[in-house]
């Protein structure tokens, strides 16, 4: 193992801790949830990232082994941080009254899905009977 | 060198795990602490991945994919459950 990789390993080792860390402390200190969601997506994204990429390194230069895994967890996490993003914010809209009246109009007459039921228009039956 | 970093990621990771415990035990309402317990789940992938590199085994990596999956279910099923008042519908 040459030492340029053993210097690059070591480095993202550490970037990697560095961010999941800071997700992690800005998850602890923030004051509300809407600002406490932004720590843990850095740690999502730049901190697995940077280790997984680091696992990847290591494991091409030790056992000439390139393995797919890693590849696999990386694009896993990526896809699925903002849907954690968006549920827990959704569920925090649903929980917290006083959120709701600082959202922006919808400019219809249903108000947001997090709040109301689907338009009846956009129903694939017969027009609705209340409109 | 890479055993220093991985101890000193170790340190940092286990730090970052106590921050989230802590969100967990304290957090004033539901959704921060089903955040908090996604977050302790990304760290337990960092740390599973560490482990990985550290004994330089590569059957860890079905672990962190485990984890991966299985903490995105549950987050995504106890939002659902705020949401909707069921999981399943």
């Amino acid at each position: 193992m040459t030492d340029f990789g053993d210097i690059a390993v070591a480095g993202l080792i550490c970037l990697g801790a560095f961010f999941l860390f800071v997700g992690s402390l800005g998850l602890a200190k923030l004051p509300d949830l809407m600002r406490r969601l932004h720590g843990p997506t850095k740690a999502t994204t730049l901190g697995i990232g940077a280790v997984l990429i680091a696992s990847m390194l290591y494991f091409l230069l030790n056992g000439d082994t390139f393995s797919i895994q890693e590849l696999l967890i990386t694009t896993f996490l990526f896809l699925t941080a903002p849907v954690t993003a968006l549920m827990v914010a959704k569920a925090h809209l649903l929980l917290d009254k006083s959120e709701r009246k600082n959202l922006s109009p919808t400019g219809r007459k249903v108000d947001w899905s997090v709040f109301d039921a689907p338009p009846p228009e956009q129903s694939q039956g017969s027009p609705s009977k209340d409109s | 060198m890479i055993v220093i970093a991985c101890a000193i990621a170790f340190v940092a990771i286990s730090a970052a795990i106590l921050l989230c415990l802590y969100r967990v035990l304290v957090g004033p309402d539901m959704p921060t602490r089903i955040l908090a317990l996604d977050t302790l789940t990304i760290n337990a992938i960092g740390l599973v991945v560490l482990a990985g590199i550290y004994w330089g085994t590569e059957i860890y990596f079905e672990v962190a994919l485990l984890f991966a999956m299985v903490g995105f279910l549950t987050t995504v099923a106890y939002c659902k459950y705020i949401l909707r008042g069921n999981v399943m519908e």
